[in-house]
């Protein structure tokens, strides 16, 4: 992946992309007409308005040098996501306490400064205060462990 | 004495024990996230929505309003103290701030940047009640065209007048407007952008978008920085402000509410830009500018009394107009809506108890924060030294744990992940995502209004220029477009040619 164009090109050409799917998805919806907009009307035009932007901010952007800046934590961009979709998983299927402690030990992964037993405590002494507020205290209606039958 | 009336009424609503505990929560919360860099009212106030649905409107307003003025107090905590805006509204406050706490003078600059702070509160709470009732008379006679034609001013202000790349700003407004509309049509019942997911015909939740953008994204991207903390382990001995300071300050705070009030009710400008012209504004009039820098009190006042300010007066908008100025306030027009009640200037007289109530309680918020904040700012600065590995997990799980409960919808929890996602590659491509939130509140209602004045018109557009009021904004619209716009073109084509 290379990242050598500038930053203004790489937005410019997302808009774009953005704005000329919602053109194309919206002609499927009926247009109406300016007495009656139909569902298709407001969105052709703001996919238009995006489209247009996004061609003048990637036109600058080919005469501009800046580039992405700061580093990135790749680590963080791959695993805080990643957490939240398990955490989801698990409360559909496992119950409130190990999506809870898969989040905050998988989400404590992601930083540099990650280490194993202190995570392992705060995850655990953060499941038992989550389980105290929400389940015991504002009485969320969550099975702590689902059942398996 | 109708002003009077209304006031002792609004004080009956915010003293009742449940109102003014959710009141101390807000304020405590706020100046707690605003001593801790890294995470700021707009993703507090997400992250805190989902709790808010249990209370009464009143109560979950009061206490959001709380977290969003109480932050700006805690910021600037952290920016005299430790040279570190917890909020980007306390950054001028560092320059001088930081400076008298090297001196020894941390005490006198908390002490006078709560004391303009708390004035700035008081005087922004009273131009709210003075100005609310007529600006609200005013918009009750709105049809369709003008209430197009204001929400089109009003996002076309805020992104102009944001800080960052305009023409991006503008762009992402456009990109909320356009995910606003996911779901199925008011009018006809098509499913728009659902993309055959039935989660989504009831279009994407405003919780999940604040949430993922503002909390996850904004963690992401602080987990890339490697910005090293040091707390100047400053004793705040003396705290009380000399004569001669305070003699100093009484312009500044005079000057700086003004400032501040003014860009309040204007779209779009954050509270540091109010800070900053204050500054710029109390440098010029100095007798001696080179003090500033070197630990000038006014130029701690100044810009303390105007971010506070303008921070209470961008209620003003919103509570009269429905008109979100910023990204905070789209957020309590959410919270609004989420409670069944729809933002505008009915609420004044439909529902008396929240805007009276509300106001009144800024002005005891604002006085429990001088007491939160004066007495016990030993411990906030402990609570600055709570390491970030330790505080993103926490917010990741409250931030889960909120969405989750509003539906018991794991796909939302994959869209707010998606959004995080999402909003933090916005933020490295140099689009503020602060925008966006505006245009995703408004979308639909802008739609809306957009057909009933077409109906009105029978098809014709003209009907926007030909009503006065609502020509009245979009010659504002079309000439804060020209007067931005044409400077910046002509710069970029410098920048080209050079």
């Amino acid at each position: 992946m290379t990242l050598r164009l500038s930053k203004d090109v790489w937005a410019g050409a997302m808009l774009i992309a953005i704005g000329t799917a919602a053109i194309v998805i919206a002609r499927n919806y009926p247009f109406g007409t300016p007495l009656r907009m139909g569902p298709g009307y407001f969105p052709i035009i703001l996919g238009g308005l995006l489209t247009v932007f996004g061609l003048f901010i990637l036109a600058c952007g080919l005469h501009s040098s800046e580039r992405i800046s700061g580093s990135v934590s790749l680590r963080a961009f791959i695993i805080l996501p990643l957490s939240l979709v398990l955490f989801g998983m698990l409360m559909e299927h496992g119950g409130f306490v190990p999506a809870i402690i898969v989040l905050i030990f998988g989400a404590a992964t992601a930083s540099a400064e990650f280490k194993f037993v202190e995570a392992s405590l705060f995850s655990l002494g953060l499941t038992a205060l989550s389980v105290v507020v929400f389940v015991w205290g504002l009485g969320l209606p969550y099975p702590l462990i689902a059942d398996f039958h | 004495m109708d002003l009077f009336d209304n006031l002792i009424f609004g004080f009956g609503v915010a003293l009742s024990l449940q109102n003014l505990l959710y009141c101390l929560i807000g304020v405590t919360v706020g100046t707690l996230i605003g001593v801790l860099p890294g995470i700021g009212p707009l993703s507090t106030i997400a992250i805190l929505m989902p709790i808010t649905y249990g209370v009464s409107p009143v109560g979950a307003l009061i206490m959001l309003a709380g977290i969003y003025y109480g932050a700006q107090y805690g910021g600037s905590t952290t920016a005299i103290l430790v040279n570190l805006p917890g909020e980007t509204s306390a950054v001028v406050t560092c320059i001088d701030g930081y400076q008298m706490a090297r001196q020894g003078r941390a005490g006198p600059a908390l002490a006078i940047a709560a004391v303009g702070s708390f004035f700035a509160g008081t005087v922004g709470t009273l131009l709210i009640a003075l100005f609310g009732p007529p600006l609200a008379e005013i918009a009750l006679k709105f049809g369709s065209p003008e209430y197009f034609s204001l929400m089109l001013m009003g996002l076309v202000a805020a992104a102009v007048l944001a800080q960052g790349d305009m023409v991006k700003s503008l762009a992402m407004v456009v990109m909320g407007l356009l995910l606003g509309l996911v779901g199925s049509d008011v009018n006809t019942g098509v499913q728009r952008f659902s993309f055959g997911f039935a989660e989504l015909s009831d279009g994407i939740g405003f919780v999940v978008v604040a949430v993922g953008v503002f909390a996850i994204g904004e963690i992401i991207a602080n987990l890339g920085d490697k910005a090293e903390r040091h707390v100047l382990a400053a004793t705040v001995a003396d705290l009380f402000p000399s004569k001669e300071d305070l003699k100093r300050c009484i312009g500044p705070i005079l000057r700086g509410t003004g400032i501040g009030a003014f860009f309040g009710v204007l779209p779009g400008t954050g509270p540091a830009i109010a800070s900053f012209a204050s500054y710029m504004v109390e440098k010029k009039i100095a007798k001696d500018p080179s003090r500033f820098g070197k630990g000038a009190i006014e130029g701690v006042a100044g810009p303390e009394s105007a971010n506070n300010a303008d921070a209470q007066c961008k209620f003003i908008p919103m509570l009269t107009l429905g008109l979100p100025a910023s990204g905070v306030m789209a957020l309590m027009l959410g919270a609004l809506t989420i409670q069944g009640i729809q933002p505008g200037p009915e609420v004044m007289t439909t529902r008396p108890e929240l805007f009276w109530g509300l106001i009144a309680s800024m002005w005891i918020g604002n006085a429990l924060l001088v007491i939160l904040n004066l007495p016990m700012i030993g411990l906030w600065v402990k609570l600055l030294q709570v390491p970030y590995r330790f505080l993103f997990p926490a917010i990741m799980a409250f931030s889960a744990i909120g969405i989750y409960s509003v539906n018991n919808s794991s796909f939302e929890i994959y869209l707010t992940a998606l959004f995080g996602v999402i909003g933090f590659v916005w933020m490295k491509l140099g689009c503020s995502p602060a925008p966006m939130l505006l245009g995703f509140v408004l979308g639909p209602m802008m739609e809306e209004h957009l057909r009933r004045a077409m109906l009105m018109s029978k098809g014709d557009p003209s009907v926007l220029v030909t009503r006065p009021i609502s020509l009245g904004f979009i010659v504002v619209t079309v000439l804060i477009l020209v007067v931005m716009i044409a400077p910046a073109v002509r710069k970029r084509r410098v920048d080209i040619a050079g």
